[in-house]
C-alpha cells in the first residue's frame, strides 16, 4: 500500500474531526471583524462536547424518525467527506460516487433534516423544513449545474479527475468556471443557512431556516446536528477549493513531497476561505426570507449562464 | 408456425408467458362464480393471480436468455390470426408489468372489504382482464391484436376506476378518461394505417419491412407521440390523470400509474425505434422538449396538491416526462448516428419506466391503507400515522425516498444515468441542439430537486407531525396481507438501486435489438456502473450503500460508547410556546404556498377570502389548470357550436325531412348521369 492510499484513508477521518475548527475560525474571524475577541478557535469543541455530556430531550410525540435523523445527517456528511478529495485526490469513495451522487449525499442529509422537523408537529418545525426544502430546491440544481460545467470541461463527473484535470489547466482562462464560481459561492451560502440567507447565530423565530428545524433537538442529538452541519460547510469549502482553486492539492501522480505539501496547502486555502466567508457575512445583510428564492434563482441562472458559456466560447 | 411451436410449448417463455394470459383471464371468470363472496373472490383469486404475476417475471427474465419467439395463434377473425412475439423489449415490459403486479396483487388481496363500491367478484374479473390485456399489449405481434388489447386494457380500466359509480365525479372522472383513451387510441389506429406502407399487412413484421418516405414515417412518429401520449399523460394530454387516480381504488390506481402508463411508454419506443427502423433527429428534439415540459409542470403542480392521490398522479405526470426525455435524448443521439449513446438514454428511460413502477405502485398502496384506516384523502385531514401505522409509514418512506431521487435507492440510479446521457449532448453534431439540449440537464434537475420538495411534504404532512383530527386515533395499520405486498415493492426499490449492473446487462439486450449497439455496462466490474468509461463516471451503490450504514452505525456505536444513551421525554419546546394545538402546524396548502408563490402564472388560482365582518370566517383556494381554458374549453365551446349549427338541420317536419331525402336523391342521381 503506497503512501498516497493510507493518506486517502485518514482523509476523511481528518475532515470530520477538523470540521468543527473551520468553523471556530470563521466565528474568531467574524468576531475580529466586529471589534470583539471572540471565544477562540476551540469554541466549537466545547460545545459538542458539552452537548455530549448533556441528556437528551425528547419531545412525548416524537417518533424513531427522529431519533435516527441525527445519525443519519452525520452519517451523510462523512460520506461526502469520503468522496471530496482535501488534500489528494485519493478519497477513498472517489470511484463508488461522482459529483451526481455527492449532490445525492447532500439531498439525502437535507430531506432526512426536513422530516425530522416535521415530525414533531410544532409550527416551527413545519415552517423551517418548507423554508429549508425552498432553499434546497434551488440550490441543488445550481450546484448540480456547476458540477456540469466542471464536468463538460474534464470529460468526467469523477471529482479525483476533475480536479487532476482542472489543476493543469491553470494558464488556460474559463470564464465559465468564473459563472460558476459566483454561483458556488452564492450556494454555499445558502446551504450552509448562513447570512444573507439565514444567520447562524439568530434564534429570532420568523427569521429562521435551520434552527427552527432542530428547535426540538437536544443533547447528543443536537450535537451531532451541529458537527454534520460544521461537516457541510467544510465540505462545500473543501468542494469550493477543489473546483476552483485545485493548485496544489495531490493529484493521482503526486510524490511524497507534494503529498507533505498539500496538506498545509490545503490549510491555508481554507483559512482563507473561511476568512473570506466571515467578510461576506459582515459586510452583508440578510435578505427576507421572500427575497431568498430571487437570490437562489440567480445563483441558478448563473450556473446555467456558466453552463451556456462554455458551450458557446470554449469549445 | 404454431405447429412447430407446440412441441417446444411446454417449455419456452413464450408459452409461460400465453399461459399466464390465459390463466388470469380465468381467475377473473372464476370471480363471477361467487361474486360477493369477498374471501373467494377478494382474497384467494388474487392471491392466485399474484402467482401468475410472479411466473410472468420469471417467464420474462428467463426469455432475456432466449432468442426471439414469433407464434401465430389461430384464434380471432377468419384470416386474422393473433400474432404474438417475445423479444427482448416485451420481455422487460412484462417483467416490469409482473414485478409490479405481484405486490399490487398480494395487496389487493388484503385490501378489498364487502360492501365498497361494485361487488369483488366484478372486481376481480375485471383487475385480471385487465391484467390480461396489457401483456398482450406487449406481445401483440400485430396492429389487429395490438388495438383489441390496447381497447380491452381501456375498457377494463374505465369500469375499475368507476368501481363507485354512485358519485357523481368519479362517473365524470371514468368518462374524461374513457374520452382521451379513445382519443388516443384514434391516434395509434392511423398511426398503424400509416405504417404499413402501402402494403396493406398490418402484422408487425410487414411494418418493419415497409420503406416510408421520410415525410409519411414523422406522420406516424406524430401519430404515435400523440396517440401513446394521450395514454401516457404528456402535458397538454394530462388532464385525464389527476381526476381518474383519486377516483380508482387505491390498487387500481397503483395499477395504471406504476404499470399501464409504461404500455405508452412501450408503444412508443415499439414505434420509433422497433417498427420506424431509426428515428429522425428533430424527433428527438420534440421528445426531449415535450417531456422536459411535461416533467416540470408535473412537479409544480405535484407540490401544490391537496389531496395525496392527486399528488402522486401529477408526479406520475412528473416521471412520465422524465422517461419522454431520455427517449427523446436516445432518438437524438440515434438520429444523429451516435449509437453507444442512444443505447445509454434508452438504458436510463427504460430504467427509469421500471423505477417508476416500484415506487409509484408502492406509494398508491401506502395511500390505500391510510385511506382505509382514516376514511381521508385531504391532506389537511391526516398527519401523525407514523405512530398509527407503523409498518405503512416505514414502507413508504422507502418509496418516498427514492421517488426524491435519493442514493442509494434507485430512483437514483436512472437519474444518474440520464444525466450522464444529458453531459454528451454537446458532442451532437448538429449546431444548434447541442446548445439547447445540455439545457435540459436544468430543467431536469430542476424537476429531480422539486420532487424531492413534494415528496417532503407528501410523508411529512402524511405520516409525521401531529394528527389534524381526532378521528386519527383510531387508525389502525395495515393487514399482513397488505404489508407483504408493500414489503415486496419497497424491496424492489432496494434491489433495483443496489444492483444497477445486473438491470443494465439485461437492458443492453434490448440496446443491441433497437439500436444495433450496447453500453457494455458489465466490462469493468460487476459492482460499479462505468456506463461509459471508468474514468468518465463510475458510480457503485454496493460500496456506497456500504460506507453510509457504515458512517451511521460507527457513529451510533461511538456515541453510545462513548457518551451515554440517556433520554428524557418532556413536550415540545417550540421557543416556549405553550399553546401548541396540531392545527398549527403546516398544512398541504401552507407547505406548498412557497411553490405557488414563485410559480404564480402556472395556475388559476381562485381565492376565496373572509372579510372583516364575517361570523364565520372561511378561507377556500382553489387551483386551477390553465390547459383548461387554453385548449379544452375552446375545444368543447367549437363542437357545441357545431352541434348547434347541425341542429338546424332538425327542424322537426316532415315535409323538410322529405326534401332532405328528395335533394339527396337529385345529387345522387346527378352524379350517377
Amino acid at each position: 500500500m503506497s503512501a498516497g492510499s493510507v493518506i486517502g484513508l485518514v482523509e476523511a477521518p481528518l475532515a470530520v474531526l477538523l470540521a468543527p475548527l473551520l468553523i471556530g475560525w470563521i466565528d474568531q474571524c467574524r468576531a475580529w471583524l466586529q471589534n470583539r475577541r471572540g471565544a477562540g478557535v476551540l469554541q466549537p469543541y466545547r460545545t459538542l462536547r458539552k452537548l455530549l455530556h448533556k441528556d437528551a430531550v425528547i419531545a412525548h410525540g416524537a417518533s424513531s424518525l427522529f431519533r435516527v435523523s441525527p445519525y443519519i445527517q452525520f452519517g451523510a456528511m462523512a460520506m461526502a467527506a469520503a468522496i471530496i478529495p482535501v488534500f489528494s485526490v485519493r478519497a477513498p469513495l472517489g470511484v463508488a460516487a461522482d459529483t451526481i451522487a455527492l449532490v445525492g449525499v447532500f439531498a439525502l442529509a437535507r430531506v432526512f433534516m426536513a422530516l425530522a422537523a416535521m415530525d414533531i408537529g410544532t409550527a416551527f418545525g413545519t415552517l423551517g423544513a418548507r423554508r429549508e426544502m425552498l432553499v434546497g430546491f434551488l440550490s441543488e440544481p445550481a450546484l448540480l449545474m456547476v458540477f456540469l460545467t466542471a464536468s463538460l470541461i474534464s470529460q468526467s463527473t469523477l471529482l479525483p479527475t476533475i480536479v487532476d484535470v482542472l489543476g493543469q489547466i491553470h494558464l488556460t482562462i474559463f470564464p465559465s468556471l468564473a459563472f460558476a464560481a459566483i454561483a458556488f459561492v452564492m450556494v454555499l451560502l445558502a446551504e450552509n443557512a448562513r447570512i444573507p440567507i439565514d444567520n447562524p447565530s439568530t434564534h429570532l423565530e420568523l427569521t429562521m431556516i435551520h434552527e427552527a428545524m432542530v428547535l426540538e433537538y437536544s443533547g447528543r442529538h443536537l450535537a451531532l446536528i451541529e458537527w454534520s452541519s460544521a461537516l457541510k460547510l467544510f465540505n462545500y469549502a473543501a468542494i469550493g477549493v477543489a473546483l476552483f482553486v485545485p493548485w496544489g492539492l495531490a493529484g493521482r501522480a503526486a510524490g511524497p513531497v507534494e503529498l507533505a505539501l498539500a496538506l498545509p496547502i490545503a490549510a491555508a486555502k481554507l483559512a482563507i476561505a473561511g476568512a473570506a466567508l466571515a467578510i461576506v457575512e459582515t459586510l452583508s445583510a440578510k435578505l427576507r426570507i421572500f427575497r431568498a428564492p430571487e437570490f437562489l434563482a440567480t445563483a441558478f441562472l448563473l450556473a446555467v449562464l456558466g453552463l451556456l458559456v462554455h458551450l458557446l466560447l470554449e469549445r | 408456425m404454431l405447429a412447430g411451436g407446440l412441441g417446444v410449448m411446454a417449455v419456452s417463455p413464450l408459452a409461460l408467458v400465453l399461459g399466464v394470459v390465459v390463466g388470469w383471464t380465468a381467475v377473473g371468470a372464476a370471480g363471477l362464480l361467487r361474486p360477493r363472496d369477498v374471501a373467494f373472490a377478494g382474497r384467494a383469486l388474487f392471491g392466485v393471480g399474484a402467482v401468475g404475476a410472479f411466473v410472468l417475471l420469471a417467464a420474462a427474465i428467463w426469455s432475456l436468455g432466449q432468442p426471439v419467439q414469433g407464434w401465430v395463434l389461430p384464434l380471432g377473425l377468419p384470416d386474422l390470426p393473433l400474432h404474438v412475439r417475445l423479444d427482448p423489449l416485451a420481455a422487460f415490459f412484462l417483467a416490469l408489468i409482473g414485478a409490479s403486479t405481484v405486490g399490487i396483487s398480494i395487496y389487493s388481496a388484503g385490501y378489498f372489504r364487502a360492501g365498497e363500491g361494485a361487488a369483488p367478484g366484478l372486481m376481480c374479473l375485471q383487475y385480471h382482464v385487465f391484467l390480461a390485456s396489457m401483456a398482450m399489449v406487449v406481445l401483440a405481434n400485430d396492429a389487429y391484436t395490438f388495438m383489441v388489447a390496447w381497447e380491452t386494457m381501456a375498457l377494463a380500466s374505465y369500469f375499475l376506476v368507476t368501481t363507485q359509480h354512485r358519485v357523481a365525479e368519479i362517473r365524470q372522472a371514468g368518462f374524461l378518461y374513457l374520452l382521451l383513451a379513445h382519443i388516443g387510441a384514434i391516434g395509434i389506429l392511423l398511426c398503424f394505417g400509416v405504417l404499413q406502407g402501402g402494403s396493406w399487412h398490418f402484422t408487425f413484421d410487414a411494418m418493419r419491412a415497409a420503406t416510408l418516405s421520410p415525410g409519411w414515417a414523422s406522420v406516424a412518429f406524430g401519430l404515435a407521440l400523440f396517440g401513446f401520449g394521450a395514454k401516457a399523460g404528456l402535458v397538454p394530454l394530462h388532464v385525464w390523470l389527476p381526476e381518474a387516480h383519486p377516483a380508482a381504488p387505491s390498487p387500481v390506481s397503483a395499477m395504471m400509474s406504476g404499470v399501464m402508463l409504461k404500455t405508452a411508454i412501450y408503444g412508443i419506443v415499439r414505434v420509433s425505434f422497433d417498427l420506424l427502423h431509426a428515428p429522425v433527429w428533430w424527433w428527438g428534439a420534440l421528445a426531449l422538449a415535450l417531456g422536459a415540459f411535461t416533467a416540470v409542470f408535473g412537479a409544480i403542480f405535484a407540490a401544490v396538491q391537496t389531496d395525496m392521490k392527486r399528488l402522486l398522479a401529477y408526479s406520475s405526470i412528473e416521471n412520465i416526462g422524465i422517461i419522454v426525455t431520455g427517449l427523446g435524448l436516445a432518438m437524438l443521439f440515434r438520429g444523429l448516428g451516435m449509437d453507444a449513446l442512444a443505447a445509454l438514454s434508452l438504458s436510463a428511460a427504460l430504467y427509469h419506466c421500471i423505477n417508476h413502477a416500484q415506487f409509484k405502485s408502492l406509494l398508491f398502496l401506502a395511500t390505500g391503507s391510510v385511506l382505509h384506516a382514516t376514511g381521508q384523502r385531504n391532506l389537511g385531514k391526516l398527519g401523525g400515522l407514523i405512530h398509527r401505522m407503523p409498518w405503512v409509514a416505514w414502507l413508504a418512506l422507502v418509496g418516498t425516498l427514492a421517488m426524491a431521487g435519493l442514493p442509494p435507492l434507485n430512483g437514483f440510479v436512472s437519474e444518474w444515468l440520464l444525466l450522464q446521457a444529458y453531459l454528451f449532448t454537446p458532442l451532437l453534431p448538429h449546431a444548434i441542439v447541442n446548445m439547447l439540449a445540455p439545457l435540459g440537464a436544468a430543467a431536469f434537475a430542476l424537476t429531480v430537486a422539486l420532487s424531492a420538495y413534494v415528496m417532503v411534504k407528501f410523508y411529512g404532512v402524511i405520516f409525521l407531525g401531529r394528527p389534524r383530527e381526532i378521528a386519527l386515533v383510531q387508525a389502525h395499520d395495515a393487514g399482513w396481507l397488505e404489508r407483504i405486498g408493500l414489503a415486496w415493492l419497497a424491496l424492489g426499490c432496494v434491489v433495483l438501486g443496489l444492483a444497477p449492473v445486473a438491470v443494465l446487462d439485461s437492458l443492453d439486450k434490448i440496446n443491441v435489438s433497437l439500436v444495433g449497439t450496447g453500453i457494455g455496462a458489465q466490462a469493468e466490474h460487476w459492482w460499479l456502473l462505468t456506463p461509459v468509461a471508468a474514468q468518465r463516471a463510475s458510480y457503485g451503490p454496493l460500496l456506497f450503500g456500504a460506507g453510509l450504514v457504515l458512517a451511521v452505525g460507527l457513529t451510533f456505536v461511538v456515541v453510545r460508547r462513548l457518551y451515554h444513551g440517556r433520554v428524557r421525554r418532556s413536550d415540545p419546546w417550540d421557543c416556549g410556546f405553550p399553546g401548541q394545538t396540531p392545527r398549527m402546524q403546516d398544512t398541504a396548502e401552507g407547505f406548498g404556498q412557497p411553490i405557488r408563490h414563485m410559480f404564480g402564472p402556472f395556475f388559476r388560482i381562485e381565492r376565496e377570502l373572509p372579510t372583516p365582518f364575517d361570523k364565520e370566517p372561511r378561507y377556500a383556494l382553489r387551483l386551477g389548470d390553465r390547459w383548461w381554458d387554453w385548449l379544452y374549453s375552446p375545444i368543447a365551446r367549437a363542437v357545441q357550436e357545431c352541434a348547434r349549427a347541425i341542429g338546424y338541420l332538425q327542424q322537426g317536419s316532415i315535409a323538410l325531412y322529405l326534401f332532405y331525402s328528395f335533394a339527396t336523391l337529385l345529387t345522387l342521381l346527378a352524379f350517377a348521369l
